[in-house]
């Protein structure tokens, strides 16, 4: 097993389905000889060549609806989006059309894309770089929303995006590229789409969250453990569709719950896990469920980028009012 | 059958006036400048050279945020805004701060611009623009509408846009181009092609020769002009303005041109996909050499008054970013603040609780 930051289990990823199925092709700005601006792609072209791994012309709804054309021809496109906060410009290639591919035409078409997009906040970007839009995507029936938190989870759940024959968006925070290492290991493996991975065990409260904020909550789980809270935490890996049985068992055995989403409060992902639990385990709940979550603004620009991202202060103290209700 | 597309295609040639070693190539399209606009056009372009070496100095010891450098692009980008009034409408994207400058955003605000201050972006009075475009094409169809709107209201202005080579390759700027060719809106649309769109060469972005000639399709004039000639692009600027305040309709430009630094100072690495032949090539056609040339041989700039423009400008930016540090934080709540004219309930709520987190 090898040591990697997740960017390298991401390109590992990649190279390894590329070199397992010759109908993946990988695309987008700057993705070829640049080997992406996050270096996602680095050596790729130089590996596979011009045909497998290109750039595209700066449009993004021009790569959304050759991702769909290319499907169409049998080929598995995994394009990249350079920064998620430019999906509105895909927005109708993503929701209005992939997603409703299999549907519109009874299952004779599908789209076996993989859109992938580093996302988040936390690295002082500029203004509508850095963002949280998974919500916005997951309110779409007829794709899935997937999003790893550690290199390990990275390389898995993207070989299986990629080979899922319906259309996923595979977000990658920004923050947790070259944030720490992880064991990888080497060679294919998948992590089954729609499963989530409980990362710490704990009886006492569930903290249910995905992508950077996993991490910030199992670190608020040790300040937690410290003053006698045991807490179970679970990485919802996938965000749509949810893995409801996991959520639910953990809920019943807990019976009190914190929701920690880093995009903004209103709608969103965490709203929808805690209607989820509400309908299917009021009856074991001993506090209502609460969310910690950014406030409802654009994201902050650079300079008030700190105090307005969600951190596990912020989950501690709203454990502390679920155990205190 | 009949083919057009290469007749079209040799139809669009580079308008230029000034060469590579000062001389007048063009002597008709000469421009009417006095002496003394022609010496504040060279100031502006070494001022502006100065603010960029600084920007990129200042960056680095993290005292700005986001910086696209404009060295090599002086002449498209000061030439063009030389040609507006004050009352035009400016668009630019994230490279053109220096235009925004020169139409009167002060130094200090572009400083905090930089650094995702808000009130970087909120233009003083006189000042008719909206802050850099983030989004690549989107201010080529927000021209179409102020210059629609202009033509509505009578009034004897033009909306201006810039966006870069790579920008063409988006939905926005055709549709852009096209609105405004529709309704003979007064509008100019820059696209300043500096020949990466980061990474990738203009050849790769299309498969057309020129970008000026997708003007064509849209039914607009399109000219591409010299863009490290600074009389070329000033002149062509300026009968761009003429003919749309004129009624005559919008007009795509297109100036060859070259950024000297990385794509922004965000970790881009020019080595990675320019050769330094390349570099090279395009610093032997650089706009300040050659417009210096031009005004040397006309005894009206030497040494000493390009050292004082740099030392004023120097002084003017430490000033500046004394004056930004200075500016107070950007807060949640402010954020909070501009989110909507009337608070909704959500941020009411927020409203208080993040002002107990910031005065701990
Ligand atoms: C919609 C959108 N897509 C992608 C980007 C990321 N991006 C920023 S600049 C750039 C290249 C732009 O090239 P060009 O239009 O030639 O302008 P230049 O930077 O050379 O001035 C890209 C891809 C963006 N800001 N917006
Ligand atoms: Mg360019």
């Amino acid at each position: 097993m090898a040591q990697m930051t997740m960017i390298q289990a991401i390109t590992d990823a990649l190279r390894t389905e590329l070199k397992n199925d010759e109908n993946v092709l990988v695309f987008g700005e700057d993705v070829g000889q640049n080997g992406g601006v996050f270096r996602a792609t680095d050596g790729l072209q130089a590996e596979f060549g011009e045909e497998r791994v290109f750039d595209t012309p700066l449009a993004e709804s021009g790569i959304g609806g050759l991702a769909i054309g290319l499907g169409l021809q049998g080929f598995r496109p995994v394009p990249e989006i350079q920064f998620f906060g430019f999906v509105y410009e895909v927005m109708d290639s993503i929701s209005g059309q992939m997603a409703r591919m299999r549907y519109r035409s009874g299952g004779v078409h599908h789209s076996p894309i993989t859109v992938r997009a580093p996302f988040g906040g936390g690295v002082h970007t500029p203004e509508l770089h850095a963002d949280s839009l998974e919500g916005l995507i997951a309110q779409q029936p007829g794709i899935k929303v997937v999003i790893p938190s550690t290199p390990h989870d990275a390389k898995g759940l993207l070989i299986s995006s990629i080979r899922d024959n319906d259309p996923v968006v595979f977000l990658e925070h920004m923050k947790l590229y070259r944030s720490f290492r992880g064991e990888v290991p080497e060679g294919e493996y998948t992590i089954e789409l729609g499963k989530a991975d409980v990362k710490r065990e704990g009886t006492d409260v569930t903290l249910i969250a995905y992508g950077a904020m996993v991490h910030a909550s199992l670190k608020a789980a040790e300040e937690l453990a410290e003053n006698g809270v045991n807490a179970e935490v679970i990485d919802l890996r996938t965000v749509s569709p949810l893995d409801i049985e996991t959520i639910i068992e953990s809920v019943k055995k807990t019976n009190r719950a914190v929701v920690v989403q880093e995009a903004q409060r209103q709608a969103g992902i965490a709203a929808n896990v805690v209607a989820e639990i509400q309908e299917r385990a009021i009856l074991h709940l001993e506090a209502p469920v609460l969310r910690v979550a950014a406030p409802d603004t654009v994201y902050a620009f650079s300079e008030a980028e700190e105090v307005w991202l969600p951190n596990h202060k912020d989950i501690v103290e709203k454990v502390n009012s679920v155990m205190n209700f | 059958m009949k083919h057009v597309l290469e007749s079209v295609e040799s139809q669009f040639e580079m308008f230029q006036i000034l060469n590579e070693d000062g001389k007048i190539v063009n002597e008709k399209d000469v421009p009417d400048l006095s002496d003394e606009q022609l010496k504040e056009l060279m100031r502006r372009m070494v001022y502006t050279r100065v603010l960029d070496q600084r920007s990129i100095a200042l960056n680095r010891q993290g005292r700005l945020g986001f910086y696209a450098p404009t060295a090599g692009q002086e002449a498209s980008q000061l030439g063009s805004q030389f040609a507006l009034e004050q009352e035009d409408f400016l668009l630019p994207g994230y490279r053109d701060v220096p235009q925004l400058i020169w139409q009167g955003l002060p130094l200090y605000q572009a400083f905090l611009f930089s650094r995702g201050h808000f009130h970087g972006n909120q233009m003083p009075e006189g000042v008719h623009a909206v802050s850099p475009q983030i989004i690549i094409g989107a201010q080529y169809v927000q021209a179409a509408g102020v210059a629609l709107g202009m033509k509505k209201r009578g009034k004897k202005n033009v909306a201006v846009t810039y966006t870069g080579d790579g920008g063409t390759s988006q939905g926005d700027f055709y549709e852009g181009i096209n609105f405004a060719g529709a309704y003979k809106a007064p509008a100019i649309f820059f696209v300043q092609n500096n020949r990466f769109a980061i990474s990738v060469p203009v050849e790769k972005q299309t498969n057309a020769k020129t970008l000026a000639q997708k003007a064509v399709a849209a039914g607009i004039e399109g000219i591409q002009v010299d863009g490290m000639d600074v009389l070329a692009v000033y002149a062509v600027t300026k009968h761009a303005r003429e003919r749309a305040v004129n009624g005559e309709g919008p007009m795509l430009i297109e100036t060859m041109t070259y950024r000297y630094g990385p794509h922004t100072m965000a970790g881009d690495d020019p080595t990675r996909y320019r050769t330094e032949d390349l570099d090279n090539e395009w610093e032997k056609k650089d706009p300040l050499v050659r417009f210096r040339k031009y005004l040397e041989a006309k005894n009206l700039w030497s040494e000493e008054e390009e050292n004082k423009v740099i030392e004023e400008a120097k002084e003017e930016i430490k000033q500046a970013i004394k004056q930004a540090d200075q500016y107070p934080k950007q807060k949640v709540t402010d954020l909070m603040a501009n989110m909507y004219e009337e608070l909704p309930y959500n941020l009411q709520e927020q409203m208080e609780e993040y002002k107990e987190k910031e005065s701990k």
